[in-house]
């Protein structure tokens, strides 16, 4: 590990450190450790440690039945549940031949879109903070509150909302529902403006432009998914490629935001643009929204029964990228096999590409850009290999060492 | 040309209302929540068949069958997805709106 690409005369030359960042966060399934390599104070190589919290969510599901794998899969994730069940549910749908109606679908899109906005907010809220730009990152999630609050009036949970059934969604929405909603796109549309400004600003600016460049080729070879590898050029997005619920009405509503850079503001750009793209969706959504019920008339029981022995593979485009379930069902109500692999274990293999050659200050920022989970970023520990000496550096001396960079 | 924004923006937060809410633990004086706001479960005994079928669904493994033919809840397993309360076929049980689940004693984390 440690004599990976570096000659021996170098290492007796400069002291070179090994600082552990990572690794636990219970909110994600791949929670990342990274070990870097720094010579000084520039990163040499950088080491990707994964399956520290490692739930075994696949094998608690496969000794379940389907009813209660649907709520098991969608604490997955604490950010993306909606896209999660919506996958699982897709996959046994495909399995049975259930056909959910097309106000279901569409309801489905308006969640999976409202949540596209949350999550992308929570994520230029972190940058913002990893930045050094905290009344930015202060704005933004007073912005992303809005959406939570509306999750709760609609489907009764902010996070966890619980609105997939087998062959539908389970909430419907009301009239007053719909009028909030559109009073609260406008709202946002005005901040998601305002906001877009304040990353113009020169202190963003010299923070992360040129960052982290992640270039076209090499994106497509890591298979990076969802906006890092749209902020490097790859035109991809499950959304029009493999149009899933309503999504084939919508092909002309919006657009897949590309940036070429490949840097960190590019990543952070492509973000900031796809939430007025997920505004446009919901307005249609709204205006579309087709009558007629939500679920089928079966309850949850005679639904199980119907779903045959069989296999399927489902796609969604959640917030961070393509998210793909497999699912195996044994014909009596329980699963026999699934594999869920999410977006964030495709995007991690391109840290080791990014850090190299950037200093120690510029770690949480790259980190962040790629939208992982970032409190798996909360210590770091640096060993002098000289004298094993070591030395816990907490999150806010790394700030800030940030902020003086920035002052200089 | 941003000092100005700046000084507006920060003028016109001086007088503006307070964005976060004081939370308030007296019952009647809470923060209100939404109507389908799923919270701790509310059980009526009486009307309970016991069909069991909410066993059957309950992802957390939260609902014991009792000996008289009822259930009883252990809440501190609850994950509050409400799957329960949509197979019952009397509608014994509900979702209040209760959100402070959390307490000191441990048989209040029962329902019976």
């Amino acid at each position: 590990m440690i004599e990976r690409g570096i000659e021996k005369e170098v290492e007796v030359e400069y002291t070179r450190l090994r600082i552990h960042f990572g690794p636990v966060h219970p909110a994600l399934k791949e929670p990342v450790s990274l070990r870097v390599f720094v010579k000084g104070e520039e990163v040499v190589d950088v080491d990707i440690v994964l399956g520290h919290v490692h739930r075994g969510i696949e094998s608690l599901a496969e000794g379940r039945n389907l009813a209660q794998a649907l709520y098991l899969v969608e604490r997955i994730c604490g950010i993306c549940s909606h896209s999660h069940t919506t996958c699982f549910t897709q996959a046994l749908e495909e399995i049975s031949g259930i056909k959910p109606s097309e106000r279901a679908l569409y309801l489905r899109t308006l969640i999976f879109e409202m949540e596209r906005i949350h999550s992308h907010l929570l994520l230029l809220g972190i940058m913002a903070y990893e930045v050094g730009f905290d009344t930015l990152f202060m704005f933004t999630w007073h912005v992303r509150e809005r959406i939570l609050d509306l999750f709760e009036k609609i489907t009764g949970n902010r996070i966890h909302h619980a609105m997939n059934t087998i062959g539908g969604v389970r909430w419907d929405l009301t009239p007053e529902m719909v009028k909030e909603l559109d009073a609260c796109l406008g709202e946002i549309e005005k901040s998601i403006k305002y906001i877009h400004d304040a990353f113009m600003d020169k202190t963003v600016e010299k923070r992360t432009y040129g960052l982290g460049v992640l270039d076209h080729s090499r994106a497509i070879k890591l298979c990076v998914v969802g906006p890092t590898a749209r902020g490097s050029g790859v035109n991809i997005d499950v959304r029009r490629d493999h149009p899933y619920a309503a999504y084939n009405d919508m092909k002309e509503v919006f657009s897949v935001i590309l940036r070429k850079d490949g840097d960190v503001y590019a990543r952070t750009e492509v973000r900031l643009l796809e939430i007025l793209e997920s505004i446009n969706i919901i307005r249609m959504v709204l205006d579309r929204l087709p009558e007629g019920s939500i679920r089928p008339e079966e309850n949850i029981f005679r639904l199980m029964r119907k779903i045959q022995e069989g296999e399927a593979v489902s796609l969604v485009e959640a917030p961070r990228g393509e998210l793909l379930y497999f699912v195996k069902t044994d014909g009596k109500g329980g699963l026999r096999r699934l594999k869920v692999r999410t977006p964030t274990f495709s995007n991690l293999a391109c840290l080791k590409h990014v850090l190299v050659g950037h200093e120690i200050a510029d770690i949480p920022v790259i980190v962040a850009s790629i939208d992982p989970c970032l409190s798996c970023t909360n210590r770091v520990t640096i060993i002098n290999r000289e004298n094993g000496e070591l030395n816990v550096v907490g999150m806010d001396t790394l700030r800030r060492r940030v902020r003086k960079k920035w002052m200089q | 040309m941003r000092v100005g924004k700046v000084f507006r923006d920060a003028f016109r937060s001086l007088f503006r209302k307070p964005v976060t809410v004081e939370y308030i633990t007296k019952p009647g004086k809470m923060v209100p929540v939404p109507e389908r706001f799923r919270g701790r479960i509310s059980y009526d005994r009486e009307t309970c068949i016991g069909c069991l079928l909410c066993i059957r669904v309950c992802p957390g493994g939260v609902i014991l069958s009792t000996e008289e033919g009822k259930v009883a809840f252990n809440i501190s397993r609850c994950i509050l997805c409400g799957q329960c309360a949509e197979v019952c076929p009397k509608g014994a049980i509900k979702l209040s709106s209760q959100f402070e689940i959390v307490t000191y004693n441990k048989e209040e984390l029962t329902i019976k």
